[in-house]
């Protein structure tokens, strides 16, 4: 973990109407560092996410990405710059081949730029474009133990992989910052645990910084570095797993007096 | 300048070196089914009857694939395709009716009305596009289809255009447009189709399947969607033009709303986001509209438009009736097609069986592949505890979704 700061927000915050969904939250997230956003139901962590991927324009506040002010840009100038999501409900490309689904996630490559013309009239550019896509998503698949599968359409797969897939699919548009909303919901011990070594992995391999939303506490003390707890829209507290969760005021949140 | 020469040699080389390596056989059977059907055609020569015929298949199947990439690959539900046709149709008489004295060439007159029809219609596509692709499902497909009859009608009150009596059409071009169609569909296919398989026909197939995910991964919406929807307009003013010009006057009542369901049940008949099936389904209800309204009698021809409904209600009860599943993998196309392939390609890998594994592997998915085998013991040894987190899951969701709807 380096000391150059990642993402920073600044009293970030949204509302709908009368209702105040998020207030001052202020995140300093480093790189390289897996960064935890708990929280009981309806506490807005799912409305923070939104804002930082640009579904939601924030009323207050700004946020920065590697000093880059991204506060009100649209999701695909976002996704652009370097922050990538999952959902919380999967949202795959059902009726696509799994890697085609990665390769929708390479599609704003640099690299791989060219026209829909050149692709109309078949230019030499395209195939090697093609060519050069499919062998990156391959990789990704099988860092992601999924290239048997590459062929099988998306719906088909069994939960787990899916959710590696919707990881895979968003690692291919190459962030900075990678938003994962609800990782191992619905997933078994074995899986949860498979889970973290793989979100480990991830941040090791691709130098990723991780900002996650979860449920499962045990997931997130033995997974991140630091979290920020969420109550009704405001931060009830911030610091490392231990600090945060021993509060007094988190313990108030989610167990009552 | 021999640099400049060898660039362009290098340049050959290198295009249908490429179009080798990526060969599959299973996507350029339909150009080669079509060109063998016209050569045929050609060397019989046809009868008149038969010629107005092939020539009215040729201008549905531009229609119905043209409108598939809309319906059945963005997923977005049109209902004025036959607006864009008539934009072609009258612009294209009427600029042949004009120019044509002054060039002379039939070929030149008619590659050139081809192009202006498509474009102008375009524009008219890129127009409704604009500001019709922000709306969804019902409300686009609304909008859609008020374009339609506004087009047609304000087509009907240019006296340019001859008004309710029709565009006349000196019947200048012979019987033989019916190769220009053929020809015409075949460059079209080659577009679309190249289209569809590259990254930008992925793209466009992920907004249909997700619109959220695919803004999510930076795919940039709006202009795929209007990419689309201008293409298919084109195309559509295309088919317009040659439509004009192979009959004698161009009457409004040709482009009402009757015509843009015919193709839109096309497109279903063959099957959303099938060109092949869209080719099949165009020839085929083309062919028995014309069967019909010659043998039928008088009023009766009238029955015809039932046969359409009796049609789309035994395919659709045949592909979705699990009761018939089992005829279904027994006769349908696609069951004879993967006959005959299986049986090409036993020939044709003979010498080589490891080779024709790959071919077969590396294809998109197939409902036999699905991976069936779940573990059971460890779905039973799932802590049932972790039930807690999902309610919450859930009703995150809710909020999430409801205020994207606002």
């Amino acid at each position: 973990m380096s000391d150059k700061i990642m993402l920073k927000t600044e009293h970030l915050g949204i509302t709908f109407g009368g209702l105040k969904a998020a207030q001052d939250i202020n995140l300093n997230i480093k790189e390289k560092e897996l960064y935890g956003l708990i929280g009981p139901n309806g506490a807005g962590k799912t409305t923070v996410f939104n804002m930082l991927t640009g579904v939601y324009k924030p009323t207050t506040g700004k946020f920065y990405l590697d000093g880059e002010d991204l506060t009100g840009k649209s999701e695909e100038t976002i996704n652009k710059k370097g922050i990538a999501r999952t959902f919380q409900n999967i949202r795959l490309f059902n009726n696509m081949s799994v890697i085609r689904n990665v390769l929708v996630g390479l599609h704003n490559q640099p690299q791989f730029r060219c026209s829909p013309f050149e692709s109309m009239l078949r230019f030499p550019r395209h195939f090697e474009n093609e060519k050069a896509m499919r062998d990156k998503a391959k990789e990704l698949l099988r860092i992601f133990g999924l290239e048997e599968e590459r062929n099988n359409l998306a719906c088909n797969l069994p939960y787990g992989k899916q959710r590696k897939l919707e990881i895979a699919r968003a690692l291919a548009t190459n962030p900075k910052l990678l938003l994962l909303d609800e990782p191992a919901a619905g997933m078994n011990p074995n899986e949860t645990e498979e889970l973290m070594e793989t979100v480990r992995k991830i941040r090791d391999e691709f130098n990723m910084t991780i900002l996650l939303i979860e449920h499962d506490l045990k997931f997130v003390s033995g997974l991140c570095d630091e979290i920020t707890v969420l109550n009704f829209g405001t931060v009830l507290a911030q610091g490392t797993a231990e600090e945060a969760l021993n509060n007094p005021e988190v313990v108030k949140a989610y167990i009552g007096n | 300048m021999t640099s400049c020469f060898e660039k362009i040699k290098n340049g050959f080389v290198g295009y249908f070196g490429n179009i080798k390596r990526g060969f599959k056989p299973k996507y350029y059977i339909n150009y080669a089914v079509i060109t063998l059907f016209l050569i045929i055609n050609i060397i019989s020569q046809p009868k008149t009857s038969t010629t107005t015929l092939l020539a009215n298949i040729g201008i549905a199947i531009i229609l119905a694939v043209s409108l598939n990439l809309v319906v059945g690959f963005l997923g977005e539900l049109s209902l004025g395709h036959a607006g864009f046709m008539c934009i072609g149709a009258y612009i294209g008489t009427f600029i042949s009716n004009q120019i044509f004295n002054t060039i002379g060439s039939k070929v030149v007159v008619l590659i050139l009305t081809m192009i202006i029809g498509g474009l102008v219609a375009a524009i008219f596509g890129y127009i409704v596009g604009f500001s019709a692709l922000r709306l969804k499902g019902d409300y686009l497909a609304i909008v859609t289809l008020a374009f339609g009859e506004i087009v047609r009608n304000i087509c009907m009150n240019i006296p340019a255009f001859g008004g309710a009596i029709g565009l006349k059409n000196p019947h200048r071009y012979g019987n033989n447009l019916y190769i220009v169609a053929f020809v015409m569909v075949l460059v079209m296919l080659i577009l679309i189709q190249n289209l569809i398989r590259s990254k930008h026909g992925r793209a466009i197939t992920a907004i249909r399947d997700n619109e959220i995910a695919a803004r999510a991964m930076g795919i940039n919406v709006t202009y795929y969607k209007l990419f689309a929807f201008v293409l298919s307009a084109f195309f559509a003013g295309v088919a317009g033009v040659l439509y004009g010009s192979f009959n004698s006057i161009i009457k409004y009542g040709d482009f009402s709303f009757n015509k843009s369901i015919e193709i839109l049940v096309m497109v279903v008949l063959g099957g959303m986001g099938s060109i092949n099936g869209s080719i099949i389904a165009a020839a085929l209800i083309t062919f028995i509209n014309t069967f019909l309204q010659n043998k039928l009698p008088g009023d009766l021809s009238a029955l015809r438009l039932l046969v359409y409904a009796l049609i789309l209600m035994v395919v659709v009860i045949f592909n979705n009736a699990p009761a018939l599943s089992k005829y279904k993998d027994k006769y349908s196309l696609s069951a004879l097609y993967k006959k005959i392939y299986a049986k090409i390609t036993d020939k044709l890998y003979a010498k080589h069986p490891d080779k024709k594994q790959a071919i077969i592997k590396d294809d998109s998915a197939s409902w036999s592949s699905i991976p069936t085998k779940i573990k059971m013991d460890e779905v039973l040894s799932t802590d049932i505890n972790t039930s807690e987190t999902l309610p919450g899951g859930n009703e995150n969701d809710i909020d999430t979704e409801g205020k994207r709807d606002e």
